[in-house]
């Protein structure tokens, strides 16, 4: 335990003492506010073009509108912002040589690894809580219905720990961060429309395609639905990519 | 402390480790020597559990590296031919950090990482990012990070590479006088930091042990003769027939000096007898001008070179 904590706080001090941390979070709080702004204001707008044409204006719950439609927009930038907090994660090691220190001490491969996977989860909820300053408005100047948002935010999170186990396990895999973010992007990229490419299928194959896509899972989540299926999805998948990487990382030693 | 039976280990099916052997007892200083690509490092790797063996087993402090290889590396320190350090962290939060996970206690983590920083001179760069240091520094501080939590073997793969002349003197003498408590195993391919530090020598050449002693004892092993050198004024061919017909003298070689009736005669002569003055008297005798006459003894390097180019010949 001792171990993994040591792990753990290296690699959040290495996010932060670099500029990554930083620059990762600005990038993604400048977009998720650009989005929020634009989807705001086209609401408005279009309230407010309705009213003017005297139709009856239909009632809008803006605020889940506006987060709806946000979570849809974190969806996508999680996805290129990912794999740039694992791309580093041992490909980085493995270059400067250190794996060669936690592999002789007493950590070992199980411990170096799961001190990195929380490090970077400990990110991603920054992230997450971070984008709460985006809607803080909606709570300032009126009263949102908070439970939609919370299974969003669950979701976007599950979602996003699946992602950082593809990219640990890619990580693994390579001394080139270049090549493990490329890897990371692309793979999950094709895991998000694996239904596109089988666009004429029907049936058993359908429904498997768009089982595999981890996007579909998220939908219930944004909708407000916490359903234990999906859940169960995003934790085999971050399992089935720990399982994968500590695999990686014993044949490793092996090959030499 | 280490005993290494019959160890092999194979690369995508070239041997890079062949069949080694060998034992190292408590407070032993080992050095390591070989050319490059010997299999120095990927023994080092293997008994620091970094990396299984294909066949035969090691005992490092009394558990096998396989087996119980945790147990071994609870107890080791490791200097890996690229120190192993993290370029943004800052020297002493890094060796707080290697402190804590090598499993140091936290109350004896500040007194150890103020050990290590002291022993190995790096009290002016506490404070500073590693990857700002030099070399040197690096290379210190990569030996800092392995004598943490006191271990009771060490493994230092090239400890004074990228060292000044200052540095290698002190780092030599940290590492003497770290034998009494740790026992140590060294790699190098610098021949007088063997002669200087260690108490017994593995010479290995190709992944296979060529030859194993103390640095004294193998250049004496080795020698097989004692040669002389002269520089004689005199008829060569004369003064050659002279020289081969003393009792004891094994043969001549000469070496003509251009343009003048010198020659530098290198005898070699029986293991044990020192023709020193019979070669002197034989020569003045004649009355030809003796010139020069020194014993040569051979090197460490000699013997180095004696018997990991004797395949190639």
């Amino acid at each position: 335990m001792q171990n993994i904590l040591a792990i753990w706080q290296r690699e959040m001090k290495s996010y932060f003492v670099s500029p990554i941390a930083y620059v990762v979070l600005t990038i993604f709080l400048l977009i998720c506010g650009g989005f929020f702004f634009a989807d705001f204001s086209s609401l408005v707008q279009y309230t407010i073009s309705q009213a003017q044409m005297g139709q009856a204006v239909q009632p809008i719950d803006i605020p889940r509108e506006v987060t709806q439609r946000l979570f849809g927009t974190m969806t996508v930038i999680l996805i290129f912002i990912i794999p740039m907090l694992t791309m580093g994660l041992f490909s980085e090691e493995k270059k400067r040589g250190t794996i060669e220190l936690l592999l002789t001490t007493p950590v070992g491969n199980f411990q170096a690894m799961i001190g990195k996977y929380l490090a970077s989860l400990t990110f991603l909820l920054t992230l997450i809580v971070a984008s709460w300053l985006t809607i803080s408005p909606l709570f300032i100047y009126g009263k949102p219905d908070w439970r939609p948002i919370f299974s969003g935010y669950l979701g976007l999170f599950l979602y996003g720990a699946a992602l950082l186990a593809l990219g640990l396990f890619i990580s693994t895999l390579t001394e080139n961060q270049i090549v493990a973010v490329i890897l990371t992007f692309g793979l999950s990229l094709a895991l998000w429309i694996v239904p596109a490419f089988f666009p004429s299928t029907i049936g058993v194959p359908k429904d498997v395609a768009s089982y595999l896509s981890i996007v579909s899972h998220l939908d219930d989540f944004i909708k407000g639905v916490i359903d234990t299926s999906h859940i169960i999805y995003y934790v085999t998948f971050a399992f089935v990519g720990l399982f994968l990487a500590y695999r990686s990382l014993e044949s490793m030693r092996w090959k030499g | 402390m280490i005993e290494v039976e019959h160890v092999s280990k194979v690369f995508n099916g070239r041997k890079a480790v062949d069949d080694i052997s060998f034992k190292v007892e408590k407070g032993e200083i080992l050095g390591f020597l070989g050319p490059n690509g010997a299999g120095k490092t990927t023994t080092m790797r293997i008994l620091t559990c970094y990396m299984p063996s294909t066949e035969g087993t090691a005992r490092v402090a009394g558990y096998d590296v396989f087996e119980e290889s945790l147990e071994v590396r609870k107890r080791i320190g490791y200097l890996p031919e690229n120190p192993p350090l993290y370029p943004e962290m800052a020297v002493q939060s890094y060796l707080n950090f290697v402190a804590k996970i090598k499993g140091a206690r936290s109350s004896q983590r500040k007194t150890q990482v103020a050990e290590a920083i002291e022993k190995c001179n790096l009290g002016d760069v506490r404070n500073r990012i590693i990857g700002k240091l030099s070399k040197g520094y690096k290379q210190r501080v990569g030996l800092a990070q392995a004598l943490l939590n006191n271990p009771e073997v060490l493994f230092l793969d090239e400890p004074t590479l990228g060292l000044d002349p200052k540095q290698i003197h002190e780092v030599r003498d940290l590492i003497k006088g770290l034998a009494s408590t740790h026992t140590v195993v060294l790699s190098t391919h610098i021949l007088p930091e063997v002669s200087v530090t260690c108490n017994r020598v593995v010479i290995i050449d190709q992944g296979k042990v060529v030859a194993m002693d103390t640095p004294q004892g193998l250049a004496h092993q080795i020698r097989g003769a004692e040669r002389v050198s002269l520089t004689v004024d005199g008829p060569m061919d004369a003064v050659r027939a002279k020289l081969q017909s003393i009792d004891g003298v094994l043969s001549v070689q000469v070496q003509q000096e251009a343009a003048s009736s010198q020659a530098t005669y290198t005898v070699e002569c029986k293991l044990d007898s020192d023709l020193r003055r019979v070669l002197a008297a034989a020569v003045v005798s004649q009355g030809w001008g003796l010139l020069d006459l020194r014993s040569i003894s051979m090197s460490l390097e000699d013997v180095f070179i004696n018997l990991t180019t004797k395949e190639s010949e």
